[in-house]
């Protein structure tokens, strides 16, 4: 059985579907005048091949014009999936996402470059000596594998977390570019049996990869029947460019047929326009041709309609995660989505502040509801992210697991059926006759049902805010958990046949 | 005789697990189906006093017993208030059958405990919750209602003589109400012989020393642990 995620009954729509065919329109537009400019010479072969105009582009780096023309990106369209399958380790997590059902799955990541420690020291009242408090003190430092493996470990026992999407850019001393990725997945899968979504450093390393997934899960037939990894690839810089390395990546990854997240993130105001009708038709242009793309390489490769369009900052430019228009745009793209009926990878839950606080609650709250109302299928980021996507903290993390809880339970679908008002009524008639005219009997069936919601789970007694500290307590708590590892003889295995692995992370050498 | 004995034993601990349940009646589902469709405390209660079971016996060994053990779930949060409360209806269900039971065995109640709602609040939840809870508890409890004028209360107190009064009030506009039932039980010589305990969302510990309470109870448990201290 797949993970239920949440179905959005009727899913929050900003757009008519007017607006949705004009945009699609203008979108198409902009792909073949101006078209967009590529730096990776063989997507401009294969785009050429199949009836794009090409035109080189005088100057330093090698670059082309590529006008694409609406009817392969209809072609591409057709033979996208509707259907992705991400599998896991543990089939139980399995995500099954349909473009035109707005099921919802919440999923951690993206890869920040630094980890958040948190520590409670304890303070002392000037005025009242004998009054001591613990006050959160978060301390930033730079990510390291065993961040990771503590980030998946935990993750895996995130009731709300679907997917994983890796947390933290590992930046040991000993990790360079080429043992990055296979530490980072080897890392991941084995500390959590949730589905493992992670972009590539280095190209040279796919294979690889690859081949770890295919040790873990079984075998290449059993990777491809449960593709327990997929990939996130930015071949996009916006505006309209096509990145050369990631591209040649994106190109590699469909040829291997493993499901793919084509991602663009253009900022509105300096990368994009400001204004949600451009922003919306670049973005929903640069993800076409990224499909389009990947198609033509190999149709049939599942792709996620993958939009993380942002508003800048007015006061300096950076991203603003945080701000209205953000979970505007991401919603508008889950609707453009849904229109082709690709699944839709989404973006919520990133704050512009750099710590838990009030802050960061009220910032990600407020698009963790509003675009998961709308129905995206996999909604990343969504877990422990600060400081506009540069941040990781575990214990925002398990404080998010709580929100999504709650969202979960405000999506699910009312009951208001013919039975079940018979059922009301009859209660209702049955209440106001006693004496004390109080429903509270009634509720004891529901208790344990799951059909009442709970309390929120890090309340604390009397009037001190201990939010913080029961999260951190719940945190332990999770860590301490044991989780399903790679079993010793597929650990071995990996060792043997994947190179640059730090034997540190083999669970079962350790201390011989 | 020793089948006698077992049989007494069996339907007290039956009693006992019913009242864990929550189920006062036949008809109750409880806390899980494990009992559905069997008899509940208000029929096995009846079925042990057809048995001449003393109704010492049931008191104590059954619905205490079953009462104590939803006390301990409770407070590690395995239990919620609505489970604590059908628990104690099943309880008081069981009194009130045992009622001329125990007149005649001459067994006293833990006593008499007259709760009203003040003039003008017709705010009922939580007199309610308190109502069935000290009833569970083995108080005798006589619930006057709600907007009950002061004179009613003084009469009450004056004709039936309770050891205890509860006045809740929600409004902030009617607790000083409280404050003139309590004076009138003084102009008429009758606030010795009644501890007052005071409660609802608008008063405090502060207001209840204010207009002479005897204590102020935050919640439905904190009218029994207060009770249980006299």
């Amino acid at each position: 059985m797949p993970r239920e995620g949440i179905l959005v009954d009727r899913p929050y729509e900003r757009l008519t579907r007017e607006q949705v065919e004009l945009i699609h329109q203008v979108s198409m537009q902009i792909l073949t005048d101006p078209g967009l400019i590529s730096f990776n010479r063989e997507a401009v072969d294969i785009l050429h091949s199949h009836g794009a105009a090409v035109e080189s582009i005088a100057g330093d780096h090698q670059s082309w014009q590529v006008k694409i023309p609406e009817q392969l990106v209809l072609k591409a369209l057709d033979t996208a999936p509707r259907i992705v399958k991400l599998g896991a380790r543990n089939p139980d997590n399995t995500l099954i996402m349909h473009g035109d059902e707005p099921r919802v799955y919440f999923i951690t990541g993206s890869e920040t470059n630094i980890w958040l420690d948190v520590d409670f020291p304890i303070y002392v009242s000037k005025a009242d000596p004998t009054r001591e408090i613990r006050v959160p003190e978060f301390k930033p430092r730079r990510g390291t594998v065993d961040d990771l493996c503590q980030s998946a470990h935990v993750c895996e026992h995130l009731e709300m977390a679907d997917g994983y999407i890796r947390t933290v850019n590992i930046q040991d001393r000993d990790i360079t570019e080429d043992n990055k990725d296979v530490n980072k997945f080897f890392a991941s899968l084995n500390n959590n049996t949730k589905h493992f979504m992670s972009g590539l450093t280095s190209l040279k390393q796919l294979d690889n990869v690859v081949r770890m997934a295919e040790l873990v899960a079984g075998g290449k037939k059993a990777l491809e029947d449960n593709p327990i990894i997929s990939f996130i690839t930015c071949l996009v810089k916006s505006p309209l460019q096509f990145v050369d390395d990631t591209t040649a990546t994106f190109i590699e990854v469909c040829r291997r047929g493993l499901p793919v997240a084509v991602s663009s993130s253009p900022q509105a105001g300096t990368t994009a326009p400001i204004k949600e009708a451009g922003i919306i038709a670049q973005i929903n242009a640069e993800v076409l041709a990224g499909i389009t793309l990947g198609q033509l390489v190999k149709p049939g490769t599942p792709v996620l309609y993958g939009s993380v369009p942002v508003r800048a900052r007015m006061d300096t430019l950076g991203d603003s995660y945080g701000s209205v228009e953000t979970s505007q745009y991401n919603i508008d793209c889950v609707q453009m989505a849904r229109f082709y009926g690709i699944p839709n990878y989404s973006t919520s839950g990133v704050c512009d502040t750099k710590i838990p606080g009030q802050q960061s609650s009220i910032e990600r709250l407020f698009s963790d509801i509003v675009v998961a109302m709308s129905g995206p299928q996999y909604l990343h980021c969504a877990f422990g992210l600060l400081d506009c996507n540069s941040v990781f903290c575990l214990l925002q993390a398990v404080l998010d697991d709580a929100h999504f809880k709650m969202i979960k339970f405000f999506l699910r679908q009312p009951r208001i059926d013919q039975p079940e008002m018979e059922a009301v009524l009859k209660q209702i008639r049955a209440v106001v006759t006693t004496p004390q005219k109080l429903y509270i009997g009634y509720i004891r069936p529901l208790l344990r049902s799951g059909e009442i919601s709970g309390i929120y789970p890090f309340e604390g007694s009397g009037e001190t805010d201990d939010v913080f500290e029961l999260a951190y307590e719940r945190m332990k708590e999770l860590l301490a958990r044991p989780v399903e590892h790679i079993d010793r003889e597929t650990t071995s295995r990996i060792f043997e046949e994947i190179p640059g692995i730090l034997p540190r992370l083999n669970i079962y050498e350790r201390g011989s | 005789m020793k089948g006698g004995v077992s049989v007494s034993k069996d339907i007290i601990a039956t009693i006992k697990e019913n009242v864990i349940q929550g189920r006062k009646t036949q008809e109750d589902v409880g806390i899980d189906d494990s009992l559905a469709g069997t008899a509940g405390v208000v029929e096995l209660t009846q079925q042990a006093l057809g048995k001449n079971i003393s109704p010492q016996v049931i008191i104590t060994d059954g619905l205490t017993a079953g009462m104590q053990v939803v006390g301990e779930r409770f407070s590690t949060k395995e239990y919620f208030i609505p489970d604590m409360l059908a628990s104690a209806e099943a309880v008081g269900a069981a009194m009130d059958i045992m009622k001329p039971a125990l007149e005649s065995a001459n067994v006293e109640t833990k006593g008499k405990f007259a709760i009203a709602t003040v003039k003008g609040d017709i705010h009922d939840i939580g007199k309610n919750i308190v109502a069935i809870l000290l009833k569970g508890s083995g108080y005798e409890v006589h619930d006057l209602g709600i907007d009950v004028p002061t004179e009613k209360v003084v009469e009450f107190v004056r004709e039936e003589k309770p050891g205890y009064l509860g006045l809740s009030a929600l409004l902030t506009t009617t607790m000083t109400e409280m404050g003139v039932v309590i004076k009138a039980l003084e102009e008429n010589k009758l606030r010795s012989s009644v501890k007052v305990l005071i409660g609802g969302a608008a008063v405090s510990e502060e207001f209840a020393q204010e207009i002479g309470a005897d204590a102020y109870c935050v919640d439905a448990f904190d009218a029994v642990r207060v009770l249980e201290g006299y």
